[in-house]
């Protein structure tokens, strides 16, 4: 496979928007496109406005740099040293020189200008085609101050969008467990930033061992299992309003849950009597259906994005495979074939493949394979991984890592990962503390 | 004569090396997995507990298998019959699994180990009434090492006192 961007010149339509530069996402990230984010220029009164506001000394250096950020670490965008730029933000934001920004090797420019408005913050910025000599896009936002980080994600979103042709990922929240002290004693705590890893803030105090949070579509919920009073049960938290509630009160273990695609019910495992079968319960009227029924142990389910399948991992062959069936429980079949144990599936929201963790030979890899399990491909290889979370374009996968501790038990940790589904980009995702069970929110803005 | 020399060798090897092993701290004769697993299940006393004299607080198991092993329902045995003398006292049965499988699997895992031991308890006489379990899947290892022998102390149903 060639691993490469292609890029598409000039179709002479007399069109607002049409399609200049084109990033195939689809290929891996060994050649990606050059391209310069200019500093958004802003007026002095403006600057020092949001200084005073913000204590942040340039609000639109600080803007254009989270865009760059997101654009670098996507892995398809190689943004140019800002020192090698030859014009100045506000000049190039009315009229870029395309040769001063061809003649430094950006194929795409991205300018802008900030403004302090009635206590608001005002972003327009303009996304050029350098060697077109053409604007592929304007966009004009206004919000609170306060929501300055935002602004710098949707914007990379927007350029994703333009350049690639696909929804971008980067307006998004990662729920995660912080994890601190020892292994044999670790304190656990719900925690959730945004996806570049900034505001990150503790939901819970670790005073119980807390596990496997997911969000609800809307990524306004959280469902997660929690230990408190040494009952495990699945509990639901809503993050605004910080209210919790117990969700899976079965005389028992529930554990494993997630929202279906519409968000209106849980799915979780139930575990008694040294059985897990599979259970949903509704949100609205607390109707719990048993979705499986077998003496051995159906757990990690997860639906198909149109809700008309289940995935989930089952040990009924003996070892734990990898299953689909209709969202009623009909209709199980076995998916996974290849060698070794198949856990934690997951349905990419396309639709068409279902990421998992595989453990053979004494490694564990995070693939991925088709609704039938054929095209099975692993992406990555390591002592130990799991739990693979969708973002929410399908493009890339966060889980997490746990490393191997030495010959006195010492060095242990674990820590969030994510990978491009060519195989290619892999990144560790830095939190405060270290960290596991990583999901991925929605587009907040869409 | 030339045997008795062999066997006066054969006997200083003997005492050199008891004089060895006496040396060697438990810690150092634990670590030799050759002496404290059959198969891959955990037979040695590190980590183990007492309940009461003579009962042991743990039972171990084989990678993802919850079936006991012969040591095991010994052990079970003088747990349930340490439990008819004392019916003021309830347990609770934590289930564990090592690190090396998916943490929601290992919960259920967990849970399964401890229902054999508890439906092992139960055939002895102990009313499932005395008896909760509770399964931790990989989250409280009582050996953080990364090895075969580690694995092995943390794949374990522990019966603890509720009262």
């Amino acid at each position: 496979m060639i691993k490469k961007i292609i890029t598409l010149f000039l179709i002479l339509i007399p069109l607002n928007s049409y399609a200049l530069i084109e990033v195939d996402i689809t290929r891996g990230n060994l050649d990606p496109l050059p391209l310069a984010v200019s500093p958004l220029s802003i007026d002095e009164k403006s600057r020092k406005s949001f200084e005073k506001a913000l204590q942040k000394k340039n609000i639109g250096e600080e803007i254009s740099s989270i865009v760059e950020n997101n654009l670098n670490t996507s892995g398809l965008f190689n943004p140019i040293s800002k020192e090698a730029f030859l014009q100045a933000p506000d000049i190039a934001n009315l009229k870029p020189r395309f040769e001063d920004w061809s003649l430094i090797k950006a194929q795409a420019l991205i300018t802008g200008k900030v403004n302090y408005v009635d206590n608001k913050l005002r972003v327009e910025f303009r996304l050029w085609d350098v060697l077109a000599a053409k604007e592929m896009m304007a966009l004009a936002f206004t919000t609170v101050p306060s929501n300055w980080r935002r602004v710098g994600h949707i914007i990379s979103d927007k350029v994703y969008e333009r350049l690639t042709g696909e929804k971008g990922y980067f307006d998004t929240r990662i729920i995660y467990v912080a994890e601190e002290g020892p292994k044999t004693q670790r304190i656990k705590k719900l925690a959730i930033m945004d996806q570049d890893g900034f505001n990150n803030k503790f939901l819970t105090l670790g005073n119980e061992l807390v596990l496997t949070p997911r969000f609800n579509p809307a990524s306004q919920m959280v469902t997660y299992l929690s230990y408190f009073k040494n009952l495990p049960r699945v509990y639901l938290l809503d993050i605004e309003t910080g209210t919790q509630e117990v969700v899976g009160d079965f005389p028992g273990m529930t554990f494993a849950p997630r929202f279906s695609p519409d968000g209106k019910k849980i799915i979780m495992s139930f575990a008694k009597d040294g059985k897990s079968d599979i259970y949903t319960m509704d949100l609205e009227n607390r109707i719990v259906e048993k979705i499986t029924n077998h003496p051995s142990i159906d757990t990690s389910p997860s639906y198909s994005p149109d809700g008309k399948y289940i995935t989930f991992n089952s040990d009924r062959s003996g070892y734990q495979q990898i299953y689909i069936m209709k969202s009623d429980g009909s209709n199980v079949k076995r998916i996974s074939f290849g060698n070794g144990l198949y856990g934690t599936p997951v349905w990419s929201p396309r639709g068409d493949l279902i990421a998992f963790t595989k453990l053979h030979k004494g490694k564990f890899y995070i693939g991925v394979m088709r609704t039938d399990g054929k095209g099975e491909r692993l992406l990555t290889e390591n002592y130990y991984q799991e739990a693979p979370s969708w973002s929410p374009n399908g493009r890339v996968l966060i889980f997490y890592r746990e490393t191997k501790t030495n010959d006195k038990g010492e060095g242990f940790s674990a820590k969030l990962w994510s990978i491009d589904l060519t195989g290619y980009n892999e990144r560790q995702i830095k939190t405060p503390t270290d960290a596991s069970d990583p999901s991925w929110s929605s587009l907040l803005s869409n | 004569m030339k045997l008795s020399k062999i066997f006066k060798n054969v006997f200083v090897v003997l005492i050199a090396s008891l004089v060895l092993s006496a040396c060697a701290t438990k810690k150092e004769i634990a670590t030799d997995i050759k002496g404290s697993m059959q198969g891959d299940v955990y037979t040695g006393t590190d980590t183990v507990k007492y309940l009461a004299e003579g009962v042991p607080d743990r039972v171990f198991f084989a990678t993802n298998e919850s079936i006991l092993t012969t040591a095991s329902r010994e052990t079970l045995r003088a747990q349930a019959a340490w439990l008819r003398k004392n019916s003021g006292i309830n347990v609770v049965l934590e289930g564990h699994a090592d690190e090396r499988g998916t943490r929601e699997y290992n919960l259920a895992l967990g849970e399964r180990r401890a229902n054999a031991a508890k439906d092992y308890l139960m055939t002895y006489g102990i009313s499932s009434d005395r008896i909760t379990v509770l399964s931790y899947g990989k989250e409280r290892p009582v050996d953080s090492g990364s090895n075969p022998l580690s694995w092995s102390k943390n794949r374990r149903s522990v019966t603890v006192k509720a009262n």
